[in-house]
């Protein structure tokens, strides 16, 4: 397994969430989730504008045998989106954590951002769940 | 109970990913499903299928048997080593499985059937030999390895004591012979396969399926999951029990007419509700679908026509033509228009003309 990156907070269902230096929070799936899924083979993004609720489904993923929804980790409205998986969804495959990244928002209540479970946890979170 | 093949402890060695599938613990893949695909596409993989009935039928009146358990007429099997793909269908005209019979001689028939059916298909079959005197057996004593893509058969011919290796060579497709293998291990070789490429499947004793396993490993050919070999049928155009036919569906509505023969006065199980339904116009046709758009076709949606709505039967993202296909069941006549409703989406598709991929290629207008 590989490093969860210290600075990564999640939801119980994989998708992680990065409080950037500019205020904003990026969101992507955990590699534990990459790994569980398989290859990705089409991703459908939110759009640019689109509020986004925490706990809410955000976005899809599909991998060869499923569809998966993504939810966000944190409420507010979606600023950027990560344009490449459009032609290249096995990024996330790739770099889960780093250029397979989903989306970027503008919270509304970077409080929430508290309810995540923090590395750590998520780690043993995963540990428990392949046992 | 999960059932457990032989290479069971080979495959989670080799870090497969492990699913249930019909009752068996098997690997959906090792690693990436894709590649596992692209290699039987464009060089060799190899499937445990150990999982796959194989039942031994034994007597005089084995052949007379199978004409009438059969819709497909056995009597296309005249060679030693001849193969057949057929369906069993039930009083109704429903699909009970599909499978492949093996002729031997007149006294001796193999059947291989589903994995996951193998109780219903047994009680079915046994039921139906009594009136002929026909011993059926079961032969858990087998493992199945298939070895599929343009270099599969030169790898295992590679393998082959060099007596066997001139026969095998000239092995005509649908059609099995005996060989031995490394270290004099007996196989039974068929040309055969469910991924639209060349090869073999070969059957043979438990206790040798681990050392071909990796002799072929060492030989370059590369495990490959389940789910691999279920995106390789897809694209090849070849039905999955199950999914594109069921007990309640008949050959007619699952694209398997070509595997029904009508030949003069042969009385096989589901003939009159079959030569019925065709006579009354079969209400349900099964097509092939691509979608050109970003999405992925999915088993159960539905499907818009102008005739009326229908679902998707085997659908998945194809990845030799990296875009999604699938079988659909819709009401006979023209379609019109037809879209697929994707999560509340309507995405307009494609009817095309299956096989979608033959032989590595993507078939003309897919």
């Amino acid at each position: 397994m590989s490093e969860i990156p210290g600075d990564l907070k999640f939801l119980k269902s994989h998708e992680w969430a990065r409080a950037e230096d500019d205020g904003l929070v990026r969101v992507g799936i955990s590699e534990h989730a990459q790994e569980q899924l398989g290859d990705l083979v089409y991703v459908e993004l939110p759009e640019v504008g689109a509020s986004v609720v925490a706990g809410a489904g955000t976005a899809v993923v599909e991998s060869v045998k499923a569809a998966s929804d993504i939810y966000s980790p944190i409420s507010g409205e979606v600023v950027e989106i990560n344009e490449l998986l459009g032609d290249k969804p096995e990024t996330i495959n790739e770099d889960a954590y780093g250029d397979g990244w989903m989306f970027l928002v503008r919270p509304s209540d970077r409080a929430e951002l508290d309810e995540l479970l923090d590395a750590h946890d998520y780690e043993a979170l995963i540990e428990n769940e392949d046992h | 109970m999960t059932e457990k093949t032989v290479l069971n402890a080979t495959h989670r060695a080799l870090g497969a990913r492990m699913v249930d599938f019909g009752g068996w613990d098997m690997p959906i893949n090792y690693g990436s499903q894709i590649e596992e695909h692209h290699a039987v596409r464009r060089d060799a993989g190899m499937f445990d299928v150990s999982h796959m009935t194989v039942i031994d039928l034994h007597g005089p009146r084995t052949r007379e048997f199978l004409r009438h358990l059969l819709a497909n007429n056995v009597d296309k099997l005249k060679k030693q080593g001849k193969a057949l793909y057929s369906c069993m269908l039930n009083e109704r005209g429903g699909v009970i499985d599909d499978l492949i019979v093996y002729f031997f001689d007149e006294a001796h028939f193999r059947l291989v059937v589903n994995a996951g059916t193998r109780a219903k298909d047994l009680a079915w079959i046994t039921q139906q030999a009594q009136d002929f005197a026909v011993e059926v057996k079961e032969r858990p004593d087998f493992a199945m390895i298939a070895v599929q893509g343009p270099n599969a058969r030169g790898k295992v011919l590679d393998l082959l004591n060099a007596m066997d290796r001139p026969r095998i060579e000239a092995l005509g497709k649908f059609t099995a012979a005996a060989a031995q293998g490394p270290r004099g291990m007996p196989l039974f070789i068929a040309r055969t396969g469910y991924t639209g490429e060349d090869g073999f499947e070969i059957m043979l004793p438990n206790d040798d399926a681990v050392a071909l396993w990796q002799a072929l490993s060492e030989a370059g050919v590369a495990p490959a999951g389940l789910g691999a070999r279920d995106t390789l049928r897809l694209e090849a155009g070849m039905n999955l029990y199950g999914q594109d036919m069921d007990d309640e569906v008949s050959p007619w509505e699952a694209n398997l007419g070509w595997t029904i023969a009508l030949d003069e006065g042969r009385d096989f199980i589901g003939r009159g509700p079959l030569e019925a339904m065709k006579a009354a116009g079969v209400p349900r046709v099964m097509i092939g679908l691509v979608l050109d758009e970003k999405g992925v076709l999915r088993h159960g949606q539905r499907v818009t026509t102008a005739n009326g709505s229908g679902e998707i039967l085997s659908g998945s993202f194809a990845p030799t033509l990296n875009k999604a296909v699938a079988f659909a069941r819709i009401p006979a006549g023209d379609p019109g228009e037809i879209s697929v409703d994707i999560r509340g989406r309507e995405l307009p598709v494609r009817q095309v003309k299956y096989p979608f991929v033959r032989d590595g290629q993507p078939c003309a207008g897919i």
